[in-house]
């Protein structure tokens, strides 16, 4: 029984010295791997920073309303390129976010047997591991000639308004809006599906326990509890739709100045990039890495914002002790 | 064989008008090819309180979910024979289980509040039945039966979540009083509380036995003893090839089952939690 009372020294054992090492190794790797991809970020945009400080002085922020860009003349204004990057995102997300949505919750309930919605979940996995450019070339080929009578249609009846008042020509906006919605389908329902999937199943009893049918449970009680998550796939999505640039500069027709109709060509910031910096000259390289830096910092920014709606409505649906 | 329908004219005057609510009629379940329950067949009490008890495994929680359908949800799990509820089996084609599970509440063993706020966590059940009367008097009501409501009156816009596990035990409760049932279904509502919240669930109980009709599984003996009328014990058996099923033992008013059971089993099996 002394031994009880004789202090801690029998009850503790020490922590033998290599589990320790052990902690310490593991610790400080994930410390060097965090501290590596920050520092990685930031060296990019300091280096792209500080590559289009000539831009920067010459234009100011001039840069962002003027809508010329000429590199004959030395004329450079970006808000062409960043209205087009804005609206083929707007659109990707508008086409992208409901079949997303909808495919997640389909493919999270039981309407299907167990195999056959493997089958589906792994189809809309492999679209993200299709290449940007053979989205490209499918858009070119495939997709313009079957939009067509698409853009046929909201031409000839809708083109009192602005945004439909040219007559398509195939490449657009709206092309590679729409294709771009696509392309963010399998990120957005992949992770959708997760955060369903996820849901305590004992929420979903309840719900059916309280005399609730199917649809009342999923837009009850499921996805208000998964809505956080699944705004977070969104922001994802849209991280993808803004850089994107492969099959946007297929499919975006490559023209300058401003376009408010969605069915004419038009441009956009990775377009821009892509089409110029081979052949780009010592000024029109600092313009094209001014414009690169607004691509990061909006990026940057709807990530940001995306992160603090995300946390404000898991702070709302979990515990909120005073 | 099939247990007596307790009440017969000798006993008391609160069977003098006891009607049936509920009747199992050679319920067997099955989850697959596993026979989890077998030929189950009594007769629930109306405004009393019956209890379920046996050891762990033989099938209170699976026979308790067959009278709203729970089992439904249950992937593979598969519901013979009848369950009559106002003359009805519940398991005809043409019986709407949601609206079965309307009339018939269940409280689930671990408390599980929606993550949305106190108010809504109770509101969710009306709307979705389509309530047409005062939401702000039925959510108070519900509140004050589940003794509930003095603790969080000045919080109702907090999330259900962030009540201590008693206090959301008592929101589940009123949540499915909200729905106004007419018989509430308990497994284990207590085996996640201290002893305090447990009296008052069982204050609670005994209070809400004179109107509704309740069937409690508990582990707790003494629980049973306290706050049934009736008591239902079941065991597990093991047929010729060595599977486990459950069936149901012996069925009577409480003092019966606890003071002179007609079983050996039921005896040993309450005696020996007493003891
Ligand atoms: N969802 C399920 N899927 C498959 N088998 C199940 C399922 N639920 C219960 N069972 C089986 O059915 C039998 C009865 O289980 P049940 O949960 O009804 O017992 P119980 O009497 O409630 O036990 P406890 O007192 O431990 O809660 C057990 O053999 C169990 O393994
Ligand atoms: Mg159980």
């Amino acid at each position: 029984m002394n031994t009880l009372s004789s202090g801690g020294s029998l009850l503790f054992r020490p922590r033998p010295v290599f589990q320790r090492r052990r902690d310490q190794v593991f610790i400080w790797a994930t410390r060097i791997a965090v501290f590596f991809s920050a520092f990685l970020l930031l060296w990019i945009a300091l280096e792209i920073g500080i590559q289009s400080l000539p831009a920067i002085g010459r234009f100011g922020l001039s840069f962002f309303w003027n809508t010329t860009w000429d590199p004959v003349e030395g004329i450079y204004g970006a808000w062409p390129q960043i209205y087009g990057t804005l609206v083929t995102s707007l659109i990707a997300l508008i086409v992208g976010v409901p079949f997303s949505f909808g495919i997640s919750i389909f493919l999270s309930e039981d309407f299907l047997p167990k195999s056959l919605r493997l089958a589906l979940i792994i189809v809309v996995e492999l679209l993200a591991a299709i290449p940007s450019v053979v989205f490209g070339i499918w858009g070119l080929f495939v997709f313009i000639p079957f939009f067509r009578p698409v853009q046929m249609f909201l031409y000839e009846n809708f083109n009192w308004l602005p945004i439909f008042s040219t007559p398509p020509v195939g490449p657009g906006m709206l092309t590679a809006g729409v294709v771009l919605g696509i392309m963010i389908i399998p990120i957005i329902t992949a992770i959708a599906r997760e955060v369903l999937v996820a849901v305590p199943p004992e929420l979903r009893a309840a719900a059916y326990a309280m005399g609730a049918t199917r649809w009342e449970a999923i837009f009850g009680v499921v996805l208000p509890a998964a809505i956080g998550g699944m705004l977070g796939a969104v922001v994802l999505g849209l991280g993808r739709a803004l850089g994107e640039t492969m099959a946007v500069a297929m499919l975006i027709g490559n023209a300058r100045g401003i376009r408010v109709s969605l069915l004419a060509p038009a441009s956009n910031i990775p377009a821009l990039l892509a089409n110029e910096f081979a052949e780009a000259s010592d000024e029109q390289i600092s313009a094209l890495m001014y414009v690169a830096l607004i691509l990061l910092a909006i990026t940057l920014l709807a990530n940001i914002i995306a992160e603090l709606m995300v946390r404000r409505v898991k702070f709302a649906l979990t515990a909120s002790r005073e | 064989m099939r247990p007596p329908f307790p009440g017969t004219p000798d006993s008391s005057e609160k069977s003098a008008n006891l009607t049936v609510e509920l009747e199992t009629q050679g319920v067997s379940v099955y989850y697959g090819s596993h026979l989890a329950v077998k030929q189950v067949s009594l007769k629930i009490p109306k405004n009393h309180i019956t209890a379920f008890i046996g050891p762990s495994g033989c099938g209170k929680s699976t026979l308790l979910r067959c009278f709203n359908r729970m089992n439904d949800l249950i992937p593979g799990a598969r519901v013979e024979g009848s369950v009559i509820f106002h003359g009805k089996n519940i398991y005809d084609p043409d019986v709407d289980p949601a609206e079965v599970r309307r009339r018939v509440g269940l409280v689930f063993q671990k408390p599980n509040p929606f993550p949305k706020s106190i108010y809504d966590n109770i509101a969710f059940g009306p709307r979705v039945n389509g309530y047409q009367g005062d939401l702000d008097e039925l959510v108070e009501r519900t509140l004050r039966q589940a003794v509930l409501w003095d603790e969080v009156k000045d919080k109702l816009k907090m999330s259900g979540l962030s009540l201590s596990g008693g206090q959301q035990q008592r929101l589940c409760i009123a949540r499915t009083l909200a729905i106004q049932p007419e018989v509430i279904l308990m497994d284990e509502p207590c085996a996640s509380l201290d002893p305090i919240s447990t009296l008052r669930i069982e204050e609670l109980l005994k209070e809400l036995g004179r109107r509704y009709t309740i069937i409690i599984v508990t582990h707790n003996m003494q629980q049973a003893a306290r706050v049934s009328d009736f008591t239902a014990f079941f065991n597990t058996e093991i047929d010729d090839e060595g599977l486990r099923y459950g069936r149901m033992v012996e069925f009577n008013r409480t003092e019966k089952i606890f003071n002179s059971p007609a079983h050996r089993e039921t005896e040993e099996y309450v005696s020996g939690r007493f003891g």
